[in-house]
């Protein structure tokens, strides 16, 4: 397993990112974790629909979509929001979606951030035709595509790999391995040794990275991504990482999990050893850390307005994305809607 | 002009296509090296390359759902399926992600796709490879679906169907790939989806099918005239949008309906089309309309194709029953 950054805040190998850089992306994982938080907090307050935090999972989500170019695409799930924000996804369109607001998915162009995929595992060879598409058009953009452990047992996952190392699609297939697919283990899920392994099945390199080290992260993911883009095919990253809220709002892990194993990977928290590090190089202050923190509330606070404020969708949302033109039979479906309304 | 074969139509408006649309793309299991199953993609390999006519790995909801990435990415890929009973694998692609993209998008990602499908019986082939599963895409909001009878029509609506905006899923009855010919002409058009074909008009009776069931409606009528039945045969073609106008004109004209598909009968897509015509057409009905359709049951295999598959007997007893009431 590829680790750079101990948990301790110890470097183990060299840097990857300047501390300028470091600086940045600790500030990312600071939003990531105030967003994620928040959207717990507005979910019980009934604002938003069922949230399915990613807190544990910073790292894995900020250090891989930093090694993305602006215009890469990026094909993920519900628990991505951190990733999606990272490449461009307006914070006010993750809660617009959260909110039960289809404008939600429809980020502006040229962000190419597929809206989260619902289903588990269909999206994955989305990612694939559309890394197989830019090459087919001449252009260098890759498709980066994340998942979890238990999306691994659908067969999509296996027809997504199959093609990707048969085609040498620049496509980067990013599992946040967090161990848990709802309340079923990781051992449940398959009997492999390691995700990564499975990569030698399907013609293509696959590492193991700690996705919970920053540096571990962007620096396997930003190789993967180089292969890609110079048409040297797809790569599997396995990042060893820890969901420690619940699968989502609606769920209890109590159910399915000691307390012990959550506080074992707390102590392991993606956040911290960053802060160290920074810490340690006169990068970081208390007064510093209050201050980003007020920053990413402000702005979280500011997104939740304004998906708040949008007006109701009503008969328009429902009909009129439905095709490029409405058919005839849809045109009048849609009359009787709003005379009902 | 000249003078072909339905499946001939269909390779040529691929060659057209592939020929002067840049981003088209073929993709299929077999499509390339030995041109399809059914050799609709004959030829189109040597002349286009690897690159635009793509040989896959024997896996549908990866041709669907790679497709679908392709095809948000800026392409248009015309996928085949190879027998509309292994297009089932790839529902969840179709019918959670193909189908809904411009709408959970708000029109910022599309699937401009095609997706091809062999259907229907009559060909004595082996299990799951005769299924009439036309209403399950109907069925599917987000989805057209169109059934060519003719290979005018095929060349046509395959074009439209390559040019539309949306996904489209296009049924092609194996059972006329080569049993029927017309004059098509030599260079690329389109013919619009969304509208159906009155093929032949008439007073007394209105004969609705679409796809293979098109040439026992197409015999049937033409044993009714002998016997002096001035009947009306329309070709339904779009299934998803249905020209709902043109099914209503012709039966409020002639008050005698019946709808013949090969699928089974209950939740047919005959059903959909009974409804349309009872809530518009009631005051101008003679008779009840009558549905000729295959069975709620399995599709047979070769020695009892003829027990399921609706005929022009059968088409003709219903004749009786709706011109005596």
């Amino acid at each position: 397993m590829l680790q750079i950054l101990t948990p301790s805040g110890d470097l183990v190998a060299e840097a990857p990112l300047d501390l300028d850089m470091t600086t940045r992306l600790y500030r990312a994982l600071v939003f990531a974790r105030a967003y994620d938080r928040k959207s717990t907090a507005l979910q019980k307050q009934g604002r938003l629909a069922t949230y399915a935090p990613f807190e544990g999972q910073e790292a894995a989500q900020v250090g891989s979509a930093a090694a993305l170019n602006p215009d890469d695409w990026l094909v993920g799930t519900y628990r991505d929001a951190a990733a999606m924000w990272m490449q461009g996804y307006p914070l006010d369109l993750l809660f617009a979606g959260r909110t039960g607001d289809e404008r939600g998915g429809s980020p502006p162009e040229p962000i190419n951030v597929m809206p989260p995929s619902i289903t588990v595992g269909g999206h994955m060879v989305h990612a694939v035709g559309l890394a197989w598409a830019e090459r087919l058009q001449g252009s260098d953009r890759v498709a980066i595509t994340y998942f979890g452990d238990g999306a691994t047992s659908e067969g999509d996952f296996h027809e997504a790999m199959n093609f990707a190392g048969v085609f040498d699609v620049g496509c980067v297939f990013f599992c946040q391995n967090n161990g848990w697919a709802i309340s079923m283990p990781r051992e449940s899920q398959t009997a492999s040794e390691t995700i990564a392994q499975k990569a030698i099945a399907y013609g293509m390199p696959g590492i193991q990275v700690d996705g919970n080290d920053l540096f571990a992260v962007f620096s396997a993911t930003r190789d993967a991504v180089l292969r890609a883009r110079l048409g040297e095919g797809p790569t599997l990253i396995e990042a060893m990482t820890y969901r420690l809220g619940p699968h989502t709002t609606a769920d209890d892990p109590s159910r399915y999990r000691t307390e012990d194993e959550s506080a074992e990977w707390r102590r392991k928290d993606p956040l911290e050893r960053v802060r160290i590090y920074l810490s340690e190089r006169d990068r970081w202050s208390e007064e510093w850390q209050a201050e980003i923190e007020a920053q990413a509330s402000a702005e979280v606070e500011e997104a939740v307005a304004a998906a708040e404020a949008l007006d109701p969708p009503g008969v328009a949302g429902v009909f009129d994305a439905m095709f490029a033109d409405l058919p005839p039979i849809l045109a009048e479906q849609r009359r009787m809607a709003e005379e009902a309304e | 002009m000249s003078v072909v074969t339905l499946a001939q139509a269909l390779n040529r408006s691929l060659e057209h296509a592939l020929a002067e649309m840049d981003d088209v793309v073929v993709m299929g299991e077999d499509v390339g090296r030995t041109g399809g199953v059914f050799r609709i993609t004959d030829g189109l390999a040597d002349k286009f390359g690897p690159d635009r006519v793509i040989d896959t790995p024997v896996a549908e909801s990866g041709i669907a759902g790679v497709g679908f990435g392709m095809a948000v990415g800026g392409l248009r890929p015309v996928l085949e399926m190879q027998f509309m009973g292994f297009s089932y694998p790839a529902f969840d692609q179709i019918i959670n992600h193909v189908a809904r993209i411009r709408h959970r998008s708000r029109h910022r990602f599309t699937a401009p796709l095609v997706i091809r499908i062999p259907y229907g019986g009559g060909i004595g082939a082996a299990e799951h490879h005769s299924e009439s599963a036309e209403a399950i895409y109907c069925h599917t909001p987000g989805l057209k679906v169109v059934v060519p009878s003719r290979p005018g029509d095929a060349a046509g609506l395959l074009r439209s169907a390559i040019e539309d905006p949306d996904p489209v899923v296009f049924l092609e009855p194996i059972r006329l790939y080569r049993s029927v010919k017309e004059d098509v002409p030599d260079t690329s058009f389109t013919t619009p989806i969304g509208a159906a074909s009155v093929e032949r008009e008439g007073s007394d009776l209105t004969i609705i099918a679409w796809g293979a069931m098109m040439k026992e409606a197409r015999e049937a009528a033409a044993a009714l005239v002998e016997q002096g039945v001035d009947t009306e045969v329309l070709d339904v073609r779009s299934l998803v949008p249905l020209d709902v106008e043109s099914l209503v004109a012709s039966v409020q004209k002639t008050g005698r309906a019946i709808v013949v598909h090969e699928a089974p009968r209950t939740v047919g897509f005959g059903a959909e089309i009974v409804a349309q015509i009872q809530q518009r057409c009631l005051y101008h009905l003679q008779a009840p309309v009558e549905r000729v359709t295959g069975w709620d049951t399995i599709f047979p295999l070769k020695r009892s194709e003829h027990v399921y598959l609706p005929s022009v007997e059968r088409i003709l007893a219903a004749a009786n029953t709706v011109l005596s009431a």
